[in-house]
């Protein structure tokens, strides 16, 4: 069986976030980028799907800064094959995106056809979830996304995917293969793969490199950002000190003030 | 001057095939099977293959049978084993790190906590995950001018290698405005690496994650080389032992100490400006790295015994008996493992008979400790009896402003 996993970079958050001077986009410059998470979930779930069922995973990512290293480390960890998209605009959106994974899917030899394509649900730069079932959209293929996990039955020639909804509500799909899915979480966390492996592979993998045109419109124009804002605090905690009696005497009093205690008689 | 001159390990081997290669490998034949090692192994009660019977393993051709069991998790590099070993086998350093990266390769999934710290070392340079933009952060609050290399690069006496938790952990920064203060009241030319620094990556070492310490170790000698210093002083105990055993084989040859032995060093200097009286009873634990593997359990104490109104006591185990804290080799990351097999906490342990001497002190002299023992304190519901210093905060509290 043959799994795509679609990888994307995306801020690291553990770094201080920076608004550019134009006022619309994150400082790119300020920022460091790393896999998103749910992104290397589905590679997780790529690569157990692999041990269980044979074949081989191939991993695609847009160009970014460390996207290098991610792709070695997914190579490291078991996928087969590492391709870069190249060529596309820094501020690429979801949209963009879509587009440009199709033309690579189409035009680069051994990519399709594919039992399975996966990547994260959602990412920071994807929070509305959309490019699972675009990719589906150009492709023609059945989505399902926000998975947890994924089965395959051979014999059907389909995999069931366990969705979660809100509210602790989860559903199964029987999804006929090729089909593109959107992990949520794999069925286990990510592994971890030693460092020493990952500069192994370094020195003995590649990294394919896959261009794309670009697009008429750049893959933007749809929806603009006018601005972006850093959160404001609007208000700040109160901290209450002393003995736990006065402490439990001071939240009653908060609660009471508030309406939100009946006096007991 | 007396400082610590570093002599490379080279005879230690780096993969168990070569274990026989090195004098020291072959040495681990020479074992008697007393039983020292597994009788002094803090958790070789816990251990399905404790030192003595990993060497039986070996012997016997049956070493595979030791990667798959996960005991090997519960070795928190304490050198207790190899401290007391008859024949001298240098197990902490040359036996036990090969069999534990072994083990690892083998598990199935790496304890998650464990995971993350070395998932964090390797991209930000500290366990915490902190970013490494910040690792410098502390120093606008160390009320002392600390110079950092990247802005000043003039050449310097004294290149501190603060580390990770002295960077961060707010405990441990509390700790490095005091190293500042000392350095200061010396007149002492130090300066910092700042956020160009990444931890020295010991525990990498004896997690055992090779590449990741090879890694970090590659990463921070750049750097050394693009500054001009006479010594290194650290205050971590670890990061000391990287650099004495494992940094000279990539030509670190420069004079090498930790903070509280630099100060101790310079005792008489400082003991005029040592004029607070303290008015503490103090107990002193020996941390593994300084003490068993250095023998350095005299100047700490010359420390203490020089701080007016300290009284000094000693724990039922200290110097080369003391009970390891449980944060080397990777404990620090597996609190929550040993927690899930049901192992007694070690600095718990410890903290229990730190408690036991009546002191209120519990003074220490590495970073990992003063987290690891508060944390226990407060377990033990012990933390209001006993608070925990390092020895050179102690030294700062006890110099007048």
């Amino acid at each position: 069986m043959h799994v795509i996993v679609l990888l994307r970079m995306v801020p690291d958050v553990v770094e201080e976030l920076e608004i550019a001077p134009e006022g619309n986009a994150l400082d790119l410059d300020a920022l460091r980028m790393i896999l998103s998470e749910s992104d290397d979930h589905a590679l997780e779930q790529a690569l157990l799907l692999k041990e269980r069922h044979g074949g081989r995973v191939t991993v695609l990512a847009p160009d970014a800064p460390e996207v290098d290293d991610a792709l070695f480390t997914a190579l490291a960890k078991g996928a087969d094959r590492a391709i870069k998209i190249t060529g596309l605009d820094a501020s690429l959106t979801a949209r963009g995106l879509g587009h440009a994974c199709r033309q690579v899917l189409a035009s680069t030899p051994g990519l399709m056809p594919a039992d399975l394509i996966l990547t994260g649900a959602q990412a920071f730069s994807d929070l509305d979830a959309v490019i699972a079932p675009l990719l589906a959209y150009h492709l023609g293929l059945p989505h399902v996304g926000i998975v947890s996990h994924v089965s395959v039955n051979p014999a059907a020639g389909s995999v069931t995917v366990l969705r979660e909804y809100a509210g602790g509500v989860r559903a199964e799909f029987e999804v006929p293969l090729p089909g593109v899915i959107g992990i949520q979480s794999a069925e286990k966390p990510p592994r971890y793969v030693p460092v020493a492996k990952v500069r192994a592979a370094m020195k003995s993998q590649k990294i394919e490199t896959a261009g794309v045109p670009v697009m008429a419109d750049g893959g933007n124009a749809l929806i603009q950002v006018t601005g972006m804002l850093k959160p404001e605090a609007a208000g700040h905690a109160e901290m209450l000190e002393g003995s736990p009696e006065e402490v439990a005497g001071r939240i009653c009093d908060i609660l009471a003030a508030r309406g939100l205690l009946q006096e007991v008689r | 001057m007396g400082a610590v001159t570093s002599a490379a390990d080279v005879s230690c081997p780096t993969s168990l095939g070569d274990l026989f290669q090195s004098e020291e490998g072959r040495k681990v034949l020479t074992c008697i099977q007393c039983g020292v090692c597994a009788g002094t192994c803090p958790y070789g009660d816990v251990m399905d293959y404790p030192p003595r019977r990993i060497i039986a393993m070996l012997r016997a051709g049956m070493l595979e049978k030791v990667f798959s069991s996960e005991s090997l998790l519960a070795c928190v590099a304490c050198y207790a084993c190899m401290a007391k070993c008859p024949r001298g086998i240098r197990l902490t350093e040359v036996l036990l790190p090969l069999i534990k990266e072994q083990t690892l390769l083998r598990l199935p999934e790496l304890p998650a906590e464990l995971q993350k710290a070395l998932q964090n070392t390797l991209r930000y340079g500290n366990p915490m995950g902190e970013s490494s933009r910040k690792r410098a952060a502390w120093v606008k609050t160390a009320g002392v001018p600390v110079r950092i290399l990247a802005e000043d690069p003039r050449p310097a006496d004294v290149l501190w290698f603060v580390e990770c938790y002295a960077s961060y952990y707010p405990r441990g920064q509390a700790c490095s405005r005091a190293t500042a203060r000392l350095f200061d009241a010396l007149g002492a030319n130090f300066a910092i690496l700042g956020n160009e620094e990444k931890c020295a990556g010991e525990c990498g070492r004896l997690t055992w994650e090779p590449g990741l310490y090879e890694t970090l170790m590659d990463y921070n000698m750049a750097v050394f080389q693009k500054y001009q210093f006479r010594e290194v002083i650290t205050s971590c105990p670890h990061a000391h032992n990287a650099f004495k055993n494992r940094y000279p084989l990539l030509g670190f040859n420069w004079e090498l100490d930790v903070t509280m032995r630099y100060f101790a060093r310079r005792l008489e200097q400082l003991k005029p400006r040592l004029t607070r009286k303290l008015g503490y009873t103090v107990t002193y634990h020996d941390s593994c790295c300084l003490g068993r593997q250095n023998e350095f359990y005299e100047e700490p104490r010359a420390l203490l015994r020089a701080l007016p109104g300290v009284k000094l006591l000693e724990m039922t185990h200290h110097r080369i008996n003391a009970l390891c804290c449980g944060g080397g080799g990777g404990g620090m990351w597996l609190d929550t493992y040993y927690k899930s097999k049901g192992y007694e906490r070690l600095s718990e342990r410890r903290a229990k008979e730190a408690v036991a001497t009546g002191a209120d002190v519990l003074a220490v002299s590495c970073p990992y400790e003063v987290s690891r023992f508060e944390d226990a304190l407060k377990v033990l519901g012990q933390d209001k009896k006993m608070i925990v210093r390092d020895v050179v905060e102690l030294l700062a509290e006890a110099m007048e402003v």
